[in-house]
């Protein structure tokens, strides 16, 4: 999907290099990550401790074509930009901007828990909190993507490792479509087709019998939608991967377990399983990775009204008439926090088996 | 596709206008910068400006949907990327915030005589912007349609209402609305269209206290979820340019729609037998038992970068009075509501003027409008989907509006 952090090709084969070596080969990653990750990320979290300064607000006639002239409040920009110029990072904040309601909402669940009718209230008032909805988007988006999309992946390269060689470069070419074609793209596409009058959105009715149906009137729907397109966009990743990881299964084991009257589906359970895990914990690193800044989807299929992710708060805050930096750098923060969460016991893992193999 | 749709629609119009180059603007020298938003009329401006250039003077031109993502930092800077930021109402705001525009009066003094005065924007006296074209959201009716269910011309959202449901009774129309419901930009544009039809202020006057939560804000939401009962299911998922391609299907009798695409309806292409013949424009409806349209009307216009030098002002400032000159606008009366003297208002623009002249009001300028705008498009979107009740999402447009408008400095 995109190029890999070198860290990925030198931990998975878990191969040793002498220390010098590998810091002379990695010094120009380093440099690149420090200016282009590294730095940005420290501007986006100081910026999200700031807010805005008190403007300086006036009242002034107005004049326009229409209505002809009113008295408007407008910013005294001369005074505004007096303050500015002598603290350009705005207001210190702190943990506001983190805590207020557009982001972990501390006050707001104060409140919730302290008068309730009940679980359901509970869950519904939360969900009601624009941070909490896109989270909840955004996890269901992950635990319920990597795994299925990975299992398609999965059983798409053992179909494929079982075709003759002829057709096997056209299929995989297509199994590779989803993958090739922009996100964007391919959910507009896929929006298109469940459209009512789309050739997917014609067909459902038609099976169901239901002229009303449509995949994009119900929250329900909605979000099933933009799984199947996750997992319809994500497996041709797992794959690639495995498709590859399969070419290196041992033919003698795989003879021996023949043999020995393993059914093929024997041979893929004690044979080509065990033998792709550390792969497979590979592939759920970077699809968790990917999955938990859903953010195109959204955009596609026009699904605003009911899911939204993490990744578009960001969108919102930062497009649209006014632009809110320290709120979209706060629930960047909190992203680039929520994936560490996410992939603190993959990367244990991961640091566990490099140790062992070292040693 | 929205700006596809444009794309296509305006070609007709630069190829009509693309033979006309040079023509004589009486500018020495300088750089013309123009950045602009991205349809018909504000291409056929652009292209007429670059008329001007000369072996002294060039003329370039930026238009882009992302104009208002573009026009502070690119006027921020010195000398500023853009001479001109061709503006309207909401997006002429966050350029007087951090002063970034340049007054004009020396300017239209000196190079404006063919300007009217209701063309100048004036803020504090001074004159900030020059507008040139008018637009709103007004009424698209079928005639046929609603003759055949007996109802006359619908004059307020209640009308439209016992409209669609007559249709829908007599079985012409399974889903006789339509409406720019999609959550963002639009949606918040419905409510605040509707709101101004109530009469009611957004803010407490001289403050950035919100003051929707009244009766008027939930009459708005009660008007705005009623009409979806006459809507297609996906009604979420329109935008300004998807009812558009509904109505031109033939699958909407109502609905209220830009003017500026007026003229992309109602030319020969795209549309289903019998829709352009049979489509009226007219003002957009009352609420309420009010007395004027529930829409917000808009002025498009130009200002001048304040960090450029006083010759490419001048340049500039001659270049965009000649791109909307009135000999202009005399051969493309059908492209835009013009502002211009002596404009003659083709069919298209019919409607805009029929709004502007039952007083609707302006889309408001205060500074901190924009805030509202965008947490009415993130947080009405449940209520429009029938999963939140109206009270609840006046509370949440307050809350998100409160927690923007402190961390932007203005509560």
């Amino acid at each position: 999907m995109r190029p890999l952090p070198f860290y990925f090709a030198l931990t998975t084969r878990g191969r040793a290099v002498p220390h010098r070596t590998f810091f002379a080969f990695i010094l120009p990653s380093i440099v690149a990550m420090l200016l282009f990750i590294a730095l940005p990320i420290v501007s986006v979290i100081v910026q999200s401790f700031y807010i805005e300064h008190q403007q300086v607000l006036v009242e002034v006639e107005n004049c326009q074509p229409f209505g002809g002239c009113t008295k408007t409040v407008r910013v005294d920009a001369a005074a505004t930009a007096e303050i500015k110029a002598s603290d350009p990072l705005g207001r210190f904040n702190g943990l506001g901007t983190y805590l207020n309601r557009s982001h972990l909402a501390v006050d707001e669940i104060g409140v919730i828990f302290a008068s309730n009718t009940g679980l359901g209230d509970i869950v519904a008032r939360i969900y009601n909190l624009p941070f909490y909805k896109a989270l909840a988007f955004t996890l269901a988006f992950c635990a319920i993507v990597t795994p299925l999309a990975m299992l398609l992946g999965f059983a798409i390269a053992l179909a494929v490792d079982a075709l003759p060689r002829l057709t096997k470069g056209p299929v995989i070419f297509f199994s590779l479509l989803p993958m090739i074609i922009t996100p964007l793209i391919g959910s507009l596409i896929l929006y298109w087709m469940i459209n009512p009058q789309g050739i997917l959105g014609a067909t459902l009715q038609q099976i169901f019998h239901d002229p009303n149906l449509s995949l994009r009137g119900s929250p329900a729907l909605t979000w099933l939608t933009l799984l199947f397109y996750g997992v319809w966009s994500n497996a041709p990743f797992s794959f690639v991967v495995f498709y590859a990881g399969l070419q290196t299964v041992p033919g003698d084991t795989l003879e021996s377990a023949m043999i020995d009257g393993a059914s093929r589906w024997e041979r893929i359970r004690y044979v080509i399983i065990p033998h792709l895990a550390p792969l497979a914990t590979f592939v759920a690193l970077v699809q968790v990775m990917d999955n938990f800044r859903v953010f195109e989807p959204i955009v596609g299929f026009s699904a605003e009204a009911n899911a939204t992710s993490l990744s578009w708060l960001v969108y919102n805050d930062l497009s649209g008439d006014s632009q809110l930096f320290g709120s979209a750098g706060a629930t960047s923060v909190l992203t680039i926090i929520g994936i560490i969460i996410l992939l603190t016991p993959v990367l244990l893992r991961t640091w566990r088996e490099f140790n062992q193999k070292v040693v | 596709m929205k700006n596809m749709l444009r794309l296509s629609a305006s070609a007709g119009v630069l190829l009509l206008t693309a033979g006309t180059a040079f023509a004589d603007c009486g500018i020495a020298a300088g750089s013309v910068r123009i950045l602009s938003n991205d349809f018909d009329a504000l291409r056929l401006v652009n292209k007429t400006a670059e008329e001007c250039a000369s072996g002294t003077v060039t003329v370039t031109s930026n238009p882009t949907a992302e104009h208002k993502n573009l026009q502070v930092p690119a006027l921020s800077i010195s000398p500023a990327e853009y001479t001109v930021a061709v503006v309207a109402n909401n997006s002429i705001v966050p350029l007087l915030n951090d002063d970034l525009i340049r007054p004009l009066d020396d300017l239209v003094a000196q190079y404006g005589q063919d300007l009217m005065p209701n063309q100048l924007i004036k803020i504090d006296g001074k004159v900030m912007a020059i507008a040139f074209m008018g637009n709103s959201q007004h009424l698209f009716y079928r005639k046929d349609i609603l003759d055949k269910a007996g109802i006359a011309e619908p004059k307020s959202y209640e009308d439209i209402l016992v409209a669609a449901k007559a249709i829908k009774d007599a079985g012409l129309m399974e889903y006789p609305l339509a409406a720019s419901d999609k959550p963002g930009w639009d949606l918040a544009a419905e409510f605040v269209n509707m709101y101004l039809g109530t009469g009611g202020e957004f803010f407490t006057p001289g403050s950035a206290a919100l003051a929707i939560d009244n009766p008027d804000g939930m009459k708005t939401l009660e008007i705005m979820k009623a009409m979806t009962a006459y809507m297609d299911p996906d009604y979420l998922t329109f935008d300004a340019s998807g009812i558009q391609a509904e109505y031109e299907a033939g699958n909407v009798a109502i609905m209220n729609e830009w003017g500026s695409i007026a003229g992309a309806i109602l030319d020969d292409e795209g549309a289903a037998d019998g829709v352009v013949a049979n489509t009226v424009l007219a003002a957009a409806p009352t609420v309420n038992g009010g007395t004027i349209p529930a829409v917000a009307l808009w002025w498009d216009g130009f200002a001048i970068a304040k960090n450029i030098s006083d010759e490419d002002a001048a340049a500039s400032f001659q270049a965009m009075v000649h791109a909307i000159s009135p000999a202009t606008v005399a051969a493309n009366p059908d492209v835009a509501t013009w502002l211009v003297k002596g404009f003659e208002p083709g069919p298209a623009a019919v409607g805009v003027i029929a709004t502007a002249n039952a007083g609707a009001r302006a889309y408001p300028m205060q500074p901190y409008m924009g805030l509202l705008h965008t947490a009415l498009s993130s947080e009405l979107a449940e209520f429009m989907a029938g999963s939140e009740s109206a009270e609840q999402a006046l509370a949440d447009v307050k809350a998100a509006y409160e927690t923007a408008a402190k961390e932007g400095g203005f509560l």
